[in-house]
C-alpha cells in the first residue's frame, strides 16, 4: 500500500509527449500502473481522445481519467501531459507541466513542433530527464531546465558563461541536425 | 521506404530499423571516437527504446558494453547522453561492476554536471552491495555547495530509502544541514528525505515541524511538503485540547495568504480534510476555494470545485456560500469542472431547491459526454434516496434522460437509478416500472431489455394492478429478437405463476408464442404451458414451479459448463446436484469490487444483496455446515493480515442460530510456494462460551489463487454471545521450481501468527431499513419499549459519539440521521435492524454535549420481542 498522500512527497507518474496524432515522440513512464508497453500505448491514446478536442493552447487543461489527474497542454502540433495520482496537488501538476513546455519552447528556440522536437530528441529527452527522477520533481523552472540540457550539449567542457543560452542551443542543435542528417 | 516527400510525414526517423542502429552501435568501439557521431547513435537507440521496441539480453549487453567505451570521450553532450543510455538500459548485477569505477570516478570529478548526473545513475542501477562504497560520497554529495549535486543526492537517498533504509538513516546528520540549505530545491528534496528517515519517529517529526514552521521555508513545494508533515502532526495527535484550539491551525491559515496558488490551496485542501473540522476553521478554507473557483486557470478552478465537492459531502452547508460561483460552473468549457460543480450542487441543495436544479441540470446534460453524465445521473440517485418525497420530480428527470440519446453504459446507469429507486422507495415503484416498460418499447440493448423483463417478472406480479404490464411485455414477443422473445416469454409465464387471475389469459398468450420461428422461444413456451398446467385448468400453482420459476439458480455457470461437457450419454441421467458449488476465486472478485456502487440490475431486486447469497450457497455445499440450519448474517471480510504479507488471509463470519463459521480467505502471494493441508488453530480460550465443532482444512494453497478453510463453533441459541479469538495459520510449505512451476514433494510444516478476531453484538443484527421509520415506530407494541439513559464521558466530538454508537450496534441508520450538523449541540439517530432469531427492532437515539465534550445518550428500543429491546440496552451498557 503506498502511504496518503498527504505524508508523501509531491510527484508525477508520467511525462508525455504527444504528436497531433496521438504517436509518441518522447515518454517517461515513473510509475508501475502501466507495466506493459500496451498498456503505456493504451493509456496514450485514452488521454489523448479524450483531451483532443479540447482548447488547451492558451491555458493549461485539466482532466481526469481512471485514477489519474492529467494537466495537459497543447502547442503547435505538440501536445504535451504530466499526469499524477488522483490525491495529487492540480498546482504542483499544472507547475511541473509548465516547467515542461516552457523549457522545451526555449530548447528549440521557439519552434515548438513535432520535426523540430524530433530533430532535437536528445534535448527533449535530457530535458525530461531533468524534471523528474523516478518520479521525484527535481527542477520546475523552465528557465534551470533549458540551462541545464544546454551545458550539457556543448561540444567542449567550455562553460556556459561564455556563450549566450541561445548560442550555445543553437550550436548544439545545428550539430546534431547535420550529423543525423547525412 | 524513404517516402518523404509529404512534408507533414517527414520525420529524422524514418525508416529507422532496430538491426540497423545496433550495427550502427559499433562506432562505439572506434580508437578514435567521433563523439557527435556517438551521441547521435545514442539518439536513435533512445528513439527505438521510447517507442516501445525491446532489446534481447543478448543485444542489451552488447549495446551496454559498447556504450561503457564511450567514458573514454571527453565530450560532455556525450557522457550526458552515455548517462541516459545506462539508465534506460537497467543492467544486471555483474554489468553494474563494470561502470562502477568510470561512474564514482565522475562523481569526484570537479564538472559538477558530471557528479550530479554520476550519483543519479549509479543509485539507480546499484543493488545496494556497492553502496557502502559510495556511502561516503553520497554524504559529501548531500552537503555540496551545487545544488544540482546536492538534489541528485538527497532524491537518489529518498530511492535508496526504499531498500536499504539502515544506511540511509546514517546520513541524518548531513540531511539536517541541507534542510538549512539557501537553495530552494535543496531544502525541498532535504525535507522530504528527512521526513522519511525519521517517519516513525513521532516526536522527531513533530519537532521538525514545530521548528520549520516558525523558519524560513523557501520554495512554494518544500512548502507543500510542510503542509502536508504538519497536517500528519494534527492527524497523529488525536484530540483538540481542552479551549478547542488545534495545535498548527494557525500556520495552515497562515499558508492561506500565501504568495503561491500552490501552497493556498495545498493549505485549503489540509483544512477540509482536517479531522472534525469545525465550521469556524473551515471558513477561510472555503474563502478561498470560492475564490478560486473564478480563476481564470481551469487547472485551479478544477481543484477547488473538486475540494469543494468532497466537503460538501460532509459539511454541506459550509459549501452553500458558494452556490451562486458554481452555478455559473455549470456552463464551463471545461466539462470535468461542469460536472463536479452540478454534483455539488446536488449535494449542497435542500429539498426546495431540487426542482429549480432539475431544470439547469436537463439543459446541460445535452451537451456534455456520457462518461460526466453517469456522474451526474449517479448524484441523482442519491439525492432521492436522501429526499424520498422529491422522488416524482427525480423520477421524471431519470425516464425523461432514459428516452434521449445515449450509449449503453449511460442508458445501464439510468436503469439501474431507477431499479434502486423502486427497491427502496415503495412509492415509487409503480411509476418507476411503468417507465421501464416505456424503456423497452424502444430499447436497442439487448442485454438492457432482458434484464427489464427479468425484474418485471419478479416485481410486476407483486403491484396492484399486475395486468398492465402484461401488453408492453407481449409486444416484445411480436417485436423483438429472438432472445429478447425469449426473455417475454419468461416473464410472462412469472405472471401467470404468481396471479391466478391472470392465468387463462397468460395461457392464451403463450400458446401463441409456440408457433415462433426460434427454438428456444418454443421451447420455453412449451415448458411454461406444462409446468403451469396449461391444459386450461385454474389450479394454484405448485411451489417446486414457483421454485422453479423464482428460485435462485445457486449453480457457478462454469461448473456447470464443466460437468456437462464431462457428462457422456448413457443410461444414467445427468445429475445436477453433482455439480460443484463451490466458487473459486470469490475472495478475488470482492477485493476488485468493494462494494462500492449498488448493483442494481444485477444484484436479485430484492431480498439480501448478493454476496450473502453466494456465501449462503457456499455454506450450503459444504455437507459438514448442512444442519446448521439457515444462514442468519455474514461479516464483511476482516483483514487478519497486514497488506503485502508473505500470506494474505481475512476472514468472514458467518451467523446461525447455534453455530458460528469462521470462513478464512486465504492467499498465498509468494510465487515459490505450494501450500497444503492449511488449517487456522483457533484458540477460544477469551470466548468461554463458545466450543469448537469441527475445522474444515484447505488441501491445497498455490500462488495467487485464493482458498478458504472454515472453522465452525458451537454456541448458545439465538443469544448475541460475544467473545475473542486468536488465530495461527498452520500448513504444509512445498517450494516451486519457478521456471517449470512444479512443486518438490517434501514439505515442511510452518506456521503464522493471524491477527486476533472478535465476535461482537453487531454481528447478530442485520442491517435493514424502514422506509418510514415513525410508521415502523408506531406500529411496534408500545409495551416493548425500553428506555434508559447513558452518559458516554468526554467524546472527540458529537458526530463520533454517533458513529460509534452506530457501529456498537451494527443497525442501518435511517433518513440521513448518522449525519450530525456540524457544531450541533444535541442529535437524533434513528436506526433499524433485525436480530438473531428474526426480530425487528427500532432503535431511537437522542444524543446531548455539553461545553467540556461530554455526550449523554437516551436510548430508546422498541422490538417485536420484549426480551431483544433488554439486549439491546445490555450492549450498550457493556459497550
Amino acid at each position: 500500500m503506498s502511504p496518503p498522500y498527504t505524508d508523501s512527497c509531491p510527484s508525477v507518474k508520467n511525462i508525455l509527449l504527444l504528436d497531433s496524432e496521438g504517436k509518441r515522440v518522447a515518454v517517461k513512464y515513473y510509475s508501475d500502473d502501466w507495466p506493459t508497453n500496451g498498456a503505456k500505448e493504451a493509456y496514450e491514446k485514452a488521454i489523448f481522445t479524450k483531451t483532443q478536442k479540447t482548447n488547451a493552447r492558451t491555458e493549461a487543461e485539466i482532466t481526469m481519467y481512471e485514477n489519474h489527474i492529467i494537466v495537459y497542454k497543447f502547442v503547435q502540433d505538440l501536445h504535451f501531459f504530466v499526469t499524477g495520482s488522483e490525491d495529487e496537488n492540480e498546482m504542483i501538476l499544472a507547475t511541473v507541466l509548465q516547467g515542461f513546455f516552457e523549457a522545451v519552447g526555449l530548447l528549440l528556440r521557439g519552434n515548438v513542433e513535432k520535426r523540430e522536437a524530433l530533430e532535437n530528441l536528445d534535448l527533449i529527452l535530457l530535458c525530461i530527464d531533468e524534471i523528474a527522477d523516478g518520479g521525484i520533481i527535481l527542477e520546475t523552472d523552465p528557465n534551470v531546465i533549458a540551462g541545464k540540457v544546454a551545458s550539457n550539449s556543448l561540444d567542449s567542457a567550455s562553460s556556459l558563461s561564455e556563450q549566450t543560452l541561445s548560442q550555445a542551443l543553437a550550436t548544439a542543435r545545428e550539430h546534431f541536425t547535420r550529423s543525423l542528417l547525412k | 521506404m524513404l517516402g518523404h516527400n509529404s512534408q507533414s510525414e517527414y520525420s529524422p526517423f524514418l525508416g529507422i530499423e532496430k538491426g540497423a542502429v545496433l550495427q550502427e552501435a559499433r562506432v562505439f568501439n572506434d580508437p578514435q571516437l567521433d563523439a557527435r557521431r556517438c551521441s547521435q547513435v545514442i539518439t536513435k537507440l533512445l528513439y527505438l527504446l521510447n517507442q516501445g521496441e525491446t532489446f534481447t539480453k543478448i543485444e542489451a549487453t552488447e549495446v551496454f558494453f559498447a556504450v561503457t567505451k564511450l567514458f573514454q570521450s571527453r565530450d560532455i553532450g556525450l557522457r550526458r547522453m552515455v548517462y541516459l543510455m545506462i539508465k534506460e538500459l537497467s543492467p544486471s548485477a555483474d554489468e553494474v561492476i563494470i561502470v562502477t569505477s568510470s561512474l564514482m570516478k565522475d562523481m569526484n570529478s570537479r564538472t559538477d554536471m558530471y557528479r550530479a548526473n554520476a550519483i543519479r545513475v549509479l543509485c539507480r542501477i546499484t543493488d545496494g552491495t556497492l553502496l557502502t562504497q559510495i556511502e561516503r560520497y553520497l554524504k559529501q554529495a548531500i552537503v555540496d555547495k551545487n545544488p544540482v549535486v546536492a538534489s541528485a543526492a538527497l532524491v537518489s537517498g529518498i530511492h535508496i530509502l526504499q531498500t536499504n533504509p539502515e544506511i540511509v538513516k546514517r546520513w541524518s546528520n548531513e540531511v539536517q544541514e541541507a534542510v538549512q540549505s539557501r537553495a530552494a530545491l535543496v531544502q525541498f528534496h532535504a525535507l522530504a528525505l528527512l521526513h522519511q528517515i525519521r517517519q516513525n519517529d513521532r516526536l522527531a517529526v513533530s519537532k521538525l515541524v514545530t521548528s520549520l514552521t516558525r523558519g524560513t521555508v523557501r520554495s512554494p513545494l518544500a512548502q507543500c511538503l510542510l503542509i502536508r508533515y504538519t497536517s500528519q502532526v494534527i492527524r497523529e495527535s488525536g484530540n483538540n485540547t481542552q479551549t478547542g484550539d488545534r495545535p498548527f491551525y494557525d500556520y495552515l491559515e497562515s499558508c492561506l495568504r500565501h504568495k503561491s496558488e500552490m501552497v493556498i490551496f495545498e493549505a485549503a485542501r489540509a483544512i477540509t480534510e482536517l479531522n472534525s473540522v469545525t465550521t469556524r476553521e473551515l471558513t477561510p478554507a472555503i474563502t478561498v476555494l470560492q475564490l478560486f473557483l473564478s480563476s481564470s486557470k481551469p487547472v485551479l478552478r478544477f481543484a477547488a470545485v473538486r475540494t469543494l465537492n468532497k466537503v460538501a459531502m460532509t459539511h454541506p452547508m459550509a459549501v452553500t456560500n458558494c452556490n451562486i460561483d458554481m452555478e455559473s460552473l455549470i456552463s464551463d468549457q471545461n466539462r470535468s469542472i461542469a460536472t463536479l460543480a452540478i454534483t455539488t450542487l446536488l449535494k449542497t441543495g435542500n429539498e426546495s431547491s431540487v426542482d429549480r436544479l432539475m431544470k439547469q441540470i436537463t439543459n446541460f446534460m445535452s451537451d456534455i459526454a456520457d462518461e460526466f453524465k453517469i456522474v451526474v445521473v449517479d448524484a441523482i440517485r442519491s439525492l432521492c434516496l436522501k429526499f424520498p418525497l422529491k422522488y416524482r420530480s427525480l423520477m421524471n428527470f431519470l425516464s425523461n434522460i432514459l428516452r434521449e440519446e445515449g450509449g449503453f453504459d449511460y442508458k445501464k446507469a439510468i436503469v439501474d437509478s431507477i431499479v434502486i429507486l423502486i427497491r427502496d422507495i415503495p412509492d415509487a415503484k409503480e411509476s418507476g416500472l411503468l417507465h421501464l416498460c416505456e424503456f423497452i418499447e424502444d430499447c436497442e440493448f439487448t442485454y438492457l431489455s432482458t434484464q427489464i423483463l427479468h425484474f418485471l417478472g419478479v416485481e410486476g406480479p407483486k403491484t396492484s394492478d399486475p395486468s398492465k404490464y402484461i401488453r408492453y411485455i407481449y409486444n416484445r414477443v411480436h417485436l423483438e429478437n429472438a432472445t429478447v422473445r425469449a426473455s417475454a416469454v419468461s416473464t410472462l409465464a412469472k405472471f401467470g405463476a404468481a396471479v391466478d387471475s391472470l392465468k387463462p389469459r397468460i395461457f392464451v398468450l403463450l400458446r401463441r408464442c409456440l408457433f415462433d420461428s426460434d427454438d428456444e422461444v418454443r421451447d420455453r413456451a412449451t415448458l411454461y404451458l406444462n409446468t403451469l398446467g396449461g391444459d386450461g385448468a385454474v389450479v394454484e400453482t405448485d411451489k417446486d414451479v414457483k421454485d422453479f420459476l423464482f428460485g435462485y439458480f445457486d449453480i457457478p455457470l462454469v461448473n456447470l459448463e464443466t460437468s456437462l461437457k464431462n457428462y457422456e450419454p448413457s443410461e444414467e441421467p445427468f445429475d445436477i446436484n453433482s455439480v460443484p458449488k463451490e466458487v473459486k476465486s470469490q475472495p478475488l472478485a470482492e477485493k476488485k469490487a468493494p462494494g462500492k456502487k449498488p448493483t442494481g440490475l444485477g444484484a436479485p431486486p430484492s431480498g439480501p444483496p448478493s454476496t450473502e447469497d453466494a456465501y449462503e450457497r457456499l455454506l450450503s455445499s459444504i455437507p459438514e455446515f448442512a444442519n446448521f440450519g439457515k444462514l442468519f448474517k455474514s461479516s464483511p471480510p476482516v483483514e487478519l493480515t497486514e497488506a503485502e504479507t508473505e500470506y494474505a488471509v481475512n476472514v468472514v463470519k458467518h451467523i446461525f442460530d447455534r453455530h458460528v463459521v469462521f470462513q478464512y480467505n486465504c492467499t498465498n502471494t509468494i510465487p515459490e510456494q505450494l501450500l497444503e493441508n492449511v488449517t487456522v488453530i483457533v484458540d477460544a480460550s477469551e470466548a468461554e462460551e463458545f466450543s469448537e465443532v469441527l475445522s474444515k482444512p484447505l488441501r491445497s494453497l498455490p500462488y495467487d489463487s485464493p482458498g478458504q478453510t472454515f472453522v465452525a463453533f458451537e454456541k448458545p441459541e439465538g443469544l448475541p454471545t460475544v467473545g475473542k479469538f486468536s488465530n495461527v495459520l498452520k500448513f504444509i510449505v512445498k517450494e516451486v521450481d519457478p521456471s517449470t512451476g512444479e512443486a518438490e514433494d517434501d514439505g515442511v510444516e510452518d506456521e503464522y501468527q493471524l491477527e486476533d478476531l472478535d465476535v461482537v453484538s453487531a454481528d447478530y443484527i442485520l442491517k435493514v431499513g424502514v422506509s418510514n421509520f415513525r410508521n415502523a415506530w408506531e406500529n411496534m407494541d408500545p409495551e416493548s419499549e425500553r428506555v434508559d439513559e447513558y452518559g458516554l464521558g468526554p467524546r472527540e466530538s458529537l458526530a463520533e459519539a454517533v458513529n460509534t454508537v452506530i457501529n456498537l450496534l451494527g443497525m442501518q441508520p435511517c433518513e440521513g440521521t448518522e449525519v450530525v450538523p456540524p457544531n450541533s449541540r444535541s442529535h437524533q439517530c434513528l436506526l433499524s435492524g433485525v436480530f438473531i432469531g428474526n426480530v425487528k427492532v427500532l432503535v431511537r437515539l437522542s444524543f446531548g454535549v455539553d461545553g467540556a465534550k461530554d455526550v449523554a445518550m437516551k436510548l430508546a428500543v422498541r422490538s417485536e420481542d420484549e426480551s431483544v429491546s433488554d439486549t439491546i440496552h445490555e450492549i450498550v451498557a457493556s459497550g
